[in-house]
């Protein structure tokens, strides 16, 4: 998150931001919001042609775009008979006054590895299907995404963009892929008939914000500088707890629990939002 | 039926495994403290307040604190690059941040606190491990804080859930639950959690995982009451 000890920020932003820290103390969000009530979200699949699958979601002003790739890899030697996976992601120089190019910073870093547990923890893809043969050659499939405009609540925004880019996704038959095992070195990937991806969950990650003892659910960029502490925590499919990260400042033992009981009940409203868009585990 | 079963090295679920800390255990630190839970070996070395550099940077109301975790190549089995992993850069985040809730930054405007943490072997629970060694280092400074910083980890294996994950059981198990917390204040101040557990998993694991912070906080206040007696002895030993 930029704007740490006020650095990096437009005067504007420093205004809002006085202006929310007022507001939040009469009980109010500077757009009118509730404190449980997310921004409109707005997401699009298949974006991109050139990738294997694609989106683009919008959460008020944050804006991000995510892109699926496949290639032929060796697997990790600890994990033989297993695809890899790999999740990485960046805020790029267009998205704020602030954003920088270059390699990312610990926010990124934080952002990137929160988004790939998600996805990780909840088994969304069966990776141990993805094996073409066994200690030698599997499927590595890419997922990156990037900020386009930063206006806070990354994580949650690059969270859906990122299931709904895997979710609708179309990969290369793995099957073709075995049949031609002896003629490898010269498979083109991308020209490989291609079957949708088949996903056995999806991650739904809320991120709360805590001011004033009391919690609001998705922060714009001005409230995440406001608020004294964030958190996000991520469902699966079945309403277990699949990532939780603390991003700043502390709770209260009983606030934790509080804030898994608002994540939940956000998270099966943000699954139907998928849903609507014709995402989910079937 | 459940107190029959043992973890891999033969503890109970609600089992710690043995932990020493030392604080003051370097010559040149402004600060410094080790700890010794199961295998894991982590010191912790903590230099100032000093002044800021580069000049731009300075916090003109608060100290900056800057912390690096960091994993020896020596420490895992497998050899580990000595460069910064992706791994390290977040933990050193989530680690610093935890230390900001209790140290009283605004005592120190325009100067910074480094926090240096070296993994010297890693047995599970490391992160937890370097921000209770990093606490009491912070304390060995006479650095004013609000609380100390104690941490203490869950997780889940075969379905059980258990207190202070090894490295096998974080490895083989089916989720981890790092958390430190401000143990008189009552503050979660790092929470993450991966892995699958439901909201009941949940709350077992955060109870024993509370419940471990609180027995290695009892072990901080030996290792800080230490420090001070031999100070008492060798000032005993000036005026002889």
């Amino acid at each position: 998150m930029r704007g740490e000890g006020f650095r990096g920020l437009t005067l504007s932003e420093l205004l809002t931001i006085k202006q929310v820290e007022k507001l939040f103390s009469e009980g109010r969000r500077i757009d009118e919001r509730g404190f449980l009530e997310f921004r409109e979200i707005e997401i699009n699949t298949n974006v991109i042609e050139k990738a294997f699958g694609s989106a683009r979601v919008s959460l008020g002003d944050t804006v991000v775009v995510a892109g699926v790739n496949f290639e032929l890899g060796t697997p990790f030697p600890d994990s033989p008979d297993k695809g890899i996976l790999i999740v990485e992601g960046e805020v790029l120089p267009t998205a704020s006054f602030g954003a920088e190019a270059g390699p990312p910073n610990e926010y990124e870093i934080e952002l990137s590895r929160v988004v790939d547990r998600g996805i990780r923890e909840s088994e969304m893809l069966p990776l141990e299907e993805y094996v073409i043969k066994h200690g030698e050659v599997v499927y590595k499939i890419f997922l990156d995404f990037n900020i386009i405009n930063d206006d806070g609540n990354l994580i949650d925004a690059a969270n859906l963009a990122a299931v709904a880019a895997l979710a609708t996704a179309k990969m290369p038959d793995i099957n073709y892929v075995k049949e031609h095992i002896d003629e490898l070195n010269s498979i083109n990937i991308k020209e490989v008939p291609k079957v949708g991806v088949k996903i056995r969950d999806l991650p739904i990650a809320v991120t709360l914000g805590l001011k004033n003892n009391k919690f609001i659910v998705d922060p714009t960029f001005a409230e995440e500088i406001a608020v004294e502490s964030l958190i996000t925590i991520t469902h699966t499919n079945k309403g277990e707890l699949c990532s939780i990260q603390l991003l700043k400042g502390g709770l209260t033992f009983e606030q934790v629990f509080e804030a898994i009981n608002i994540a939940y009940e956000k998270n099966i409203e943000l699954r139907s939002i998928l849903e609507r868009n014709g995402i989910k585990v079937i | 039926m459940s107190e029959e079963f043992r973890r891999v090295d033969g503890r109970k679920p609600d089992e710690m495994r043995s932990y020493k800390i030392k604080a003051h255990v370097l010559k040149n630190a402004d600060g410094s403290a080790e700890i010794r839970l199961g295998k894991n070996w982590i010191v912790a070395a903590v230099y100032g307040p000093k002044e800021h550099f580069p000049k731009f940077e300075v916090l003109h109301d608060r100290a900056i604190l800057n912390c690096r975790y960091h994993m020896t190549p020596y420490s895992t089995s497998e050899r580990k690059s000595p460069k910064p992993s992706r791994r390290e850069i977040e933990l050193s985040k989530v680690i610093r941040s935890a230390l900001e809730q209790a140290v009283i930054l605004e005592e120190y405007p325009e100067m910074s606190i480094d926090v240096f943490i070296e993994v010297l072997q890693a047995d599970g629970s490391t992160r937890v491990a370097s921000i209770t060694a990093a606490a009491v280092a912070l304390a060995d400074a006479g650095i004013p804080m609000k609380d100390l910083v104690v941490g203490c980890s869950a997780g889940k294996i075969n379905g059980r859930i258990i207190v202070d994950v090894g490295e096998y059981e974080d490895k083989e198990g089916e989720a981890d639950l790092p958390i430190a917390i401000m143990p008189n204040l009552r503050r979660v101040v790092l929470l993450q959690m991966d892995g699958k557990l439901t909201h009941e998993e949940f709350k077992k694991a955060f109870d024993m995982a509370l419940k471990g912070a609180y027995k290695l906080y009892e072990e901080q206040i030996n290792a800080l009451k230490s420090v001070i007696k031999n100070m008492e002895v060798l000032e005993g030993e000036d005026r002889e």
